[in-house]
């Protein structure tokens, strides 16, 4: 029964890795490429019978900190993000390697190069050794599933946290996995130090040079990992370092045989140095091939990039961003490139777009007839979520996307600068995610903005997971002391477009905080569980 | 024994079941698998596909390498071409006829089929009205499904039993339409 083969997604081989490694609690927020970890624990039948903890998180930030505190507790914790999450979550990420860990704690987040569902291809490697936490980095499904296990082990061995890196291709494919004897969770246990997890400066500095000093330890760890290997190859003409997936682009091209050179693939970081040594001293010249940003390679170049002949993403060997496949690392290995047929002309893009039904489509057609047609295009602060698809065709009606939560402050900062009217435009989770401490900035400076917070009732960019702001968005509002007659809501259907229209233009004439709620459950949530009752 | 597929549609088409079929088949019969998917933005109507990738040897690249698929199956015309530089030398491009179309600037559909028509080894069929002959409207993506068996090399009985695991839940009627579906694509396939 264990060594079944089951057929999983990188992100469910994590979850049941997670799960048999002897998981207690799965804390996320979800985010394209990592939404299916924690997915998979919520409709997992064991997870259920061992009352695993599940639930979403508010944001990253407090994921990771319910992480670090079930760790305290002497559990076994993972905090799941996409990459940008991790940004949100930087605070007690970073913390939590000067306070170390007590339960083993994995930070799992999935990096998205070429930017397939995202506004950066940020490189989580760079958090990873800024934290100085050992990162575990799998090739494949199978890896992501083991690296579960020997990331709990190591976060248990040296008390701290370790990150488990992926990018959207693993993410997102699925493979045949076997699974292993499943480990028992841990029972309640609390640190041995009742002040290792108080950073004050006295505490912090003794804590952080353990730190320091435990480097050498996880390089050595590195240097006898399963997953850095070392296969040496007859042609020393070139060396290659391959990182994680980008290992199977390389021995993509050499199915009928080994791979004539020399080949390092990592998978564990702090990066085994004296394997490197061993390469570089064996080869004329290292081709490094990571997916993600150029790691590796500009930490083996330096800052002078002189002595060792360095190839890759930083000489053009490789493109310098985007994300890789069989046929650029082959090209970057000097052999034929096999493209077939170019394609035709004709083939127009065909960008996602906001259903038919929408609601926030409504919002849209109301807001241009209250502000773009009124005071012209530039006053719309938005925000990330199925409703940025108002920055495109036919609504054009919005002109910002930064970072969740940015709306709002945006909106507060351009009202400083003295633009009227200066409108806000956000959704209801990503407002319960980063919205409400903006909202009380502006509340208390009496700024002159209008949000829009468009309740849809889910979560919906990612896939309409429950949203932390449902029935309780007005009251948020008038709890941040936002006025009574100041807060609307209104249902945005095409029979309520004058009204809607009417209060907009009302509210922008008020000088201070106004909140219009246009509320009506998104078409898909709406559409599946009209199926599901059906089916019942 | 290799067989590299490159799925093609918009986003709420629902290809990943094509893809579930034919894995389900492949699995049953002892092979490797691997299969990306697409999964986020673009599924809000925008072009999607999956790569599935069957073998009987362990499978390194989740991607297809360029110029190395054995088949295009798209189950929207404009869509299979999208794909191109992926058709190896003796690929089959497979594609439904019926447009999608949800942008201003949808080419002309005589000239999508013109350049489909322009590859050596195609099959572009009317899934939809096939699906709707046998009285499953909603069975298109099993037509494509059973037009594509005719050209892989997997036992068709086990794309049935593909069908029969990922309709379980549904019912016996449910599951036999879609068997219909499957068995009339391949007809199709096989005639044309
Ligand atoms: C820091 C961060 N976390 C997660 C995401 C992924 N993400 C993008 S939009 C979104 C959900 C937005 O939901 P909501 O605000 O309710 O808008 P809707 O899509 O429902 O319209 C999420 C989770 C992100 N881009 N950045």
């Amino acid at each position: 029964m264990r060594n079944q083969k089951l057929l999983l997604l990188g992100d469910e081989a994590i979850a049941q890795g997670a799960l048999d490694a002897g998981l207690s609690g799965i804390y996320a927020y979800p985010g394209t490429p990592s939404t299916e970890i924690t997915e998979y624990v919520q409709r997992s039948a064991e997870s259920a019978a061992r009352y695993i903890h599940c639930r979403w998180s508010a944001n990253e930030k407090t994921a990771v900190e319910a992480a670090l505190g079930m760790s305290y507790g002497g559990k076994r914790a993972m905090a799941c993000m996409k990459h940008v999450g991790l940004n949100v979550a930087a605070d007690p990420f970073i913390n939590s390697g000067i306070t170390g860990a007590n339960g083993g704690l994995l930070i799992t987040v999935a990096d998205d190069p070429s930017m397939h569902s995202s506004q950066d291809e940020q490189d989580s490697r760079f958090y990873g050794k800024f934290a100085l936490v050992p990162m575990l980095e799998p090739a494949n499904q199978q890896e992501a599933y083991d690296m579960c296990f020997r990331g709990f082990e190591l976060s248990e061995k040296y008390r701290l946290p370790v990150m488990l890196r992926i990018t959207t291709r693993l993410a997102h494919s699925r493979a045949g996995v076997v699974r292993r004897e499943p480990l028992p969770e841990n029972s309640l246990q609390l640190p041995q130090d009742m002040r290792q997890f108080v950073l004050l400066p006295a505490i912090s500095r003794r804590r952080y040079k353990k730190l320091l000093e435990t480097q050498h330890a996880l390089l050595a760890e590195s240097e006898n990992s399963l997953f850095n290997q070392y296969v040496d190859g007859p042609d020393k003409s070139r060396g290659l370092i391959v990182c994680g997936i980008a290992y199977n682009y390389l021995m993509e091209n050499f199915l009928d045989g080994p791979c004539p050179h020399p080949v390092l693939k990592i998978g564990q970081y702090p990066a085994p140095r004296s394997m490197v040594a061993r390469l570089v001293d064996e080869v004329a010249e290292v081709l490094v091939i990571e997916e993600g940003m150029p790691f590796v390679e500009e930490y083996l170049r330096g800052l002078l990039d002189r002595g060792i002949r360095v190839r890759g993403r930083m000489d053009g060997t490789l493109p310098r961003d985007g994300e890789l496949n069989p046929n650029l690392v082959r090209l970057a290995l000097g052999m034929n490139d096999e493209a077939g047929p170019a394609v035709p002309e004709i083939v127009a893009g065909r960008p996602p777009a906001l259903c038919q039904g929408c609601g926030h489509a409504d919002t849209y057609d109301a807001m241009n007839a209250a502000i773009k047609a009124v005071f012209g295009d530039g006053h719309v602060f938005s925000d990330i979520g199925c409703y940025t698809l108002g920055a495109l065709s036919p609504y054009q009606a919005i002109n910002s996307c930064v970072d969740m939560g940015a709306s709002i402050t945006m909106a507060k900062g351009a009202a400083d600068a003295g633009l009227f009217p200066a409108i806000a435009v956000i959704g209801d989770s990503t407002f319960t995610h980063s919205g409400m401490t903006g909202l009380l900035d502006a509340v208390v400076e009496n700024a002159n903005i209008v949000v829009f917070i468009l309740d849809n009732s889910t979560t919906a960019m990612t896939g309409g997971q429950k949203s932390h702001a449902e029935g309780r968005l007005a009251q948020i509002c008038r709890g941040l002391g936002v006025p009574e007659e100041h807060i609307h809501v209104i249902v945005p259907l095409r029979k309520n477009h004058e009204e809607f229209v009417r209060i907009i233009k009302q509210e922008i004439e008020y000088k201070g905080v106004s909140v219009i709620i246009p509320t009506r459950e998104c078409i898909q949530t709406f559409r599946k569980k009209a199926k599901a009752k059906k089916e019942q | 024994m290799k067989i590299d597929i490159i799925l093609a549609g918009v986003g709420g088409q629902g290809i990943l079941s094509i893809a579930t079929v034919i894995g389900y088949a492949a699995v049953e019969s002892g092979l490797f698998l691997k299969q990306a998917e697409v999964h986020g933005m673009s599924q809000r109507g925008g072009d999607v596909q999956s790569h599935l990738r069957i073998a009987d040897r362990d499978i390194y690249s989740d991607l297809i390498p360029a110029g190395n698929a054995d088949m295009i199956l798209s189950v929207e015309p404009m869509e299979s071409l999208r794909y191109l530089p992926y058709l190896a030398k003796n690929g089959w491009l497979i594609s439904n006829t019926t447009p999608f179309v949800n942008i201003p600037d949808y080419p002309p559909e005589e000239q999508v089929l013109a350049e489909i028509r322009k590859q050596t080894h195609h099959l572009l069929l009317p899934a939809d009205e096939i699906a709707r002959e046998v009285g499953n409207p909603r069975g298109m993506n099993m037509v494509m499904a059973g037009a594509a068996s005719r050209f892989i090399d997997i036992p068709f009985e086990k794309m049935e039993e593909g069908i029969r695991f990922i309709f379980r839940g549904k019912g016996e009627a449910i599951v036999a339409s879609n068997i219909a579906a499957l068995q009339a694509g391949r007809k199709y396939a096989i005639e044309n």
